[in-house]
């Protein structure tokens, strides 16, 4: 094994492949900032340069991009409540409100050592144990990807807030609404399509987190606009500082180490990925989170940025498991990279490390380099890109709208596609004026289509008894943990009002 | 001042990134040009197809412009009724596709079927395989097509599309070849081959049906075997793989992939693009292509791809009228 590191070490650090991570990292950040413009679009655009690259090179560009892509994403999402990609759309959550307080700074400092933290620990857990991580990957079947959705949804606690449960259950329900509609492929038919053919393959969830997020916001933001005639000039105040007092960062830092394991343990799993990594790390942060923390998740906690930034990151990262070592792809934009590999005539499985140790070792090496790069580029880089806030409202406004619509348009390339982001836009001002919040929408929409689909193939595993749940012990324990989740909150309170009854119980009761 | 210069070098990126993403324009100056139409997002099965053709047709010279357009939408559906809209003006056009539009227009996905447009030829084709895990004890697909027929419930099988979709009926079409109730297959859906294939390796299904040469690559991962392919006859990729009828079980399966062009195409037309089509085979750079894609070349014609088509039709037809997926 130490061969392989040491063979992978001289190829990564091959002045040419350094250059093509410097690039990578770079071209993948521009990429990524753009809304809309992931990962997949990053990578997908790599691969006419990379045929004429050796394979090492070529895989390191990639990843380089894929990783850029992801953290460029987040910036986006901070600055102007625009996702970058899916798996930031979380991001925005906390870092936006962030950004809204004059730190943008701050957030976006702390989503790059997030990021950098979250990559690295992850490329550390990938070197020392892809080959046992693949059998972990392999030992996931539809019944305990069903429970570890189910433990997703309970989450939703964490999208609301003070005597918000139920307008966050409202809109849970309404996210798994929206999931349904489409094909359906445990049965094969089509559900609330009213016969169209533009909604045969559902609705994607870029195009409802960017038409909820960032179309909203901007049409929020003119409509204020006419109440509010002083508008305040930003100026470099309103970066804010973008140093972490001592304080915080011991506030973090747990955050972020659990957060990166969690993070790249669902990120290894085959249908899961970065995006529900984001999701799940941010609802585990805010169940961790003490009654009083808690309020602020949503209005610009520290360690609500922190989470999803870790997590997607450290998942991105996870991802390369399955694809390198069992040769399956677990995301759209690993599925493109095993295309580039087979194109170069280099087969990932088992015998990789083995067959090709130089770019086995070589990838994952230029994961740390990658990842160091990635810091150095964005910490001095960080005045400069959010000085895009900077930029008078009449021209940013304009922008956001053209590259988010743009964004969404250029997956699909249908025009039906800006029609339905108008729509959804309508729906959500009104939803938002009457204090409804998006997240959990978003929340169930996700969650909800995969947690459907494996229910459909667990229940014709059994020809239909619900004994999925508890035959294996990894379901089970899955699901205890969910119900686990769900009844704490419930528990503690009873427990607590037991033991004192004083003025703290109060507190207890309206933040419950 | 700044900030000016940080907006424009955005602009110029997202222009760079715009007009990669777009490919080349439309140009419809020659006679020799080719304007690709494709039903599908960029990153596709169809998207890979267009542009390979289209990048071997203008590597050798055959064709001087070529341009791609991506309009998913519908399976498909939303490519096909723009061609009909604008027929008049797309007599450069070919649209790609493959068998799913022969299935999707039986079962009323969309309205149109192949007839509405000018086939023009198939190029490549793909087989149905089946494929189980290193250590199943299924070792031939005769001990498989034994155990369903002593009962259909106990062999599960796990596909990467819908319920009704290619792998499903390729597996329900073989267990009845063998003798069984094609209704009574035990199917496990996956939106993509890969997540359908970690389904089969987690140990949740006993066979996966999946195109034969992405199964070629998983089984060159080492973790799984193919039992057996839908071929008329064995492949030269990988001569061990016998297939069904030589198995015992009288049918076959291809999952073409070739190009369409309008409604009321003119036969002068239609005839110059076979022509190119047929000379791009003999180009080096066709052969690059084709083997970086894993394509096997089956190559059928104007007339012979329209019969094929039909009896596609009537097969397939048959079979989902008997699932009842079609009444």
């Amino acid at each position: 094994m130490w061969d392989g590191i040491l063979t992978g070490l001289t190829t990564a650090v091959m002045p040419f492949n350094l250059l093509m991570v410097v690039v990578g990292c770079f071209a993948g950040t521009f990429i990524g900032m753009l809304p809309g413009l992931g990962p997949i679009s990053a990578v997908a655009l790599m691969i006419p340069i990379t045929y004429g690259l050796d394979p090492a090179s070529g895989i390191i560009l990639m990843a380089g991009v894929y990783y850029g892509a992801v953290f460029g994403g987040s910036t986006s999402s901070i600055l102007i409540n625009a996702p970058g990609c899916a798996s930031t759309v979380v991001t925005a959550f906390d870092g936006y409100p962030m950004a809204q307080q004059n730190k943008a700074g701050k957030a976006l400092a702390l989503a790059a050592y997030s990021s950098f933290t979250g990559g690295t620990i992850g490329a550390i857990i990938l070197l020392f144990a892809a080959p046992a991580l693949a059998s972990v990957s392999l030992s996931f079947q539809s019944g305990d990807y069903f429970a570890l959705m189910l433990l997703g949804l309970t989450a939703v606690a964490a999208f609301s807030g003070k005597g918000q449960v139920i307008k966050a259950l409202l809109m849970t329900v309404f996210g798994l609404m929206i999931a349904t509609v489409g094909t359906d492929i445990t049965s094969g038919t089509t559900r609330f399509t009213f016969g169209s053919v533009d909604l045969i393959d559902g609705v994607s969830f870029l195009l409802l987190a960017m038409a909820t997020f960032a179309l909203t916001e901007v049409v929020m933001t003119v409509m204020r606009g006419q109440h509010n005639e002083q508008e305040p000039e930003m100026d470099m105040a309103a970066l804010g500082s973008m140093k972490l007092s001592r304080e915080e960062v011991k506030e973090v830092a747990p955050t972020i180490g659990r957060s990166s394991v969690f993070g790249f343990i669902v990120g290894v799993l085959p249908g899961a990925g970065a995006t529900i990594a984001s999701f799940l790390a941010y609802g585990l942060e805010r169940n961790l989170a003490s009654a009083k923390e808690k309020l602020k998740f949503g209005k610009g906690a520290l360690r609500g940025l922190a989470a999803p930034e870790s997590a997607n990151n450290a998942a991105s990262t996870g991802s390369f498991v399955p694809l390198l070592t069992l040769g399956i792809p677990g995301s759209g934009t690993t599925a493109i990279m095993l295309g580039a590999l087979i194109a170069y005539g280099i087969q990932p499985g088992p015998r990789l490390f083995m067959d090709n140790p130089d770019v086995f070792w070589s990838v994952i090496i230029s994961m740390y380099i990658g990842n160091l790069v990635l810091l150095i580029l964005n910490l001095p880089l960080i005045p400069y890109i959010s000085r895009l806030l900077a930029i008078p409202r009449p021209i940013l406004i304009p922008l956001i709208l053209f590259f988010s619509i743009t964004g969404v348009y250029l997956v699909s390339f249908n025009t039906f596609d800006i029609q339905m982001m108008v729509l959804i836009t309508v729906i959500a001002i009104f939803l938002k004026l009457l204090e409804f919040p998006m997240a959990p929408m978003l929340l169930g929409f996700i969650l909800g289509g995969i947690m459907e689909k494996n229910l459909g193939r667990a229940l014709t595993m059994t020809d239909g008894s619900f004994s999925f749940l508890w035959d294996r012990p990894l379901t089970l324990t899955i699901t205890l943990i969910a119900v686990f989740v769900l009844l704490f909150p419930l528990l503690s309170a009873m427990i607590g009002k037991a033991r004192t009854r004083g003025a703290e119980v109060a507190v207890n009761e309206g933040e419950g | 001042m700044l900030s000016k210069m940080i907006s424009r070098r955005r602009s110029t990126l997202m222009a760079t990134a715009l007009v990669a993403c777009l490919g080349t324009g439309v140009a419809q100056a020659a006679v020799d040009s080719v304007h690709f139409l494709i039903p599908g997002g960029a990153g596709g099965g169809w998207d890979g197809t267009a542009r390979g053709t289209g990048e071997a047709l203008s590597k050798s010279g055959l064709v001087e412009t070529v341009s791609y357009e991506n309009l998913s939408g519908g399976g498909g559906g939303k490519a096909i009724a723009h061609l009909i809209e604008i027929a008049d003006q797309s007599h450069d056009t070919l649209m790609v596709n493959s068998t799913p539009i022969v299935i999707r227009s039986l079962s009323k996905m969309f309205p149109q079927s192949f007839r509405d447009l000018t086939p023009v030829a198939a190029t490549v084709g793909d087989f149905g395989a089946f494929v189980v895990k290193s250590d199943s004890p299924y070792t031939s697909f005769n001990q498989l097509a034994d155990a369903y027929l002593e009962n259909p419930r106990s062999v599960t099988v796990v596909g990467g599309s819908a319920r009704g979709s290619m792998d499903h009926l390729v597996a329900a079409m073989a267990f009845k070849a063998a003798g069984g109730d094609p209704r009574r297959v035990k199917y496990l859906a996956y939106d993509a081959g890969g997540k359908a294939m970690a389904g089969l390796l987690s140990g949740e299904a006993d066979v996966l049906s999946t195109g034969f040469s992405e199964a070629l690559v998983l089984a060159e991962a080492g973790e799984v075997r193919i039992l057996a392919m839908t071929g008329h006859e064995r492949s030269s990729a990988a001569p061990d793989v016998p297939t069904l009828k030589e198995l015992g079980y009288d049918t076959s399966f291809v999952n073409w992939r070739g190009f369409f062009g309008a409604p009321g195409l003119p036969q002068s037309k239609r005839d110059e693009f076979i022509a190119v089509l047929e000379k791009m085979y003999d180009t080096p750079e066709w052969k690059v292509v084709r083997d970086r894609n894993g394509w096997a070349e089956d190559f059928r014609p104007g007339d012979e791809f329209v019969s094929f088509l039909e009896q596609q039709e009537e097969e397939i037809g048959a079979l989902m009228r008997e699932l009842g997926f079609l009444k």
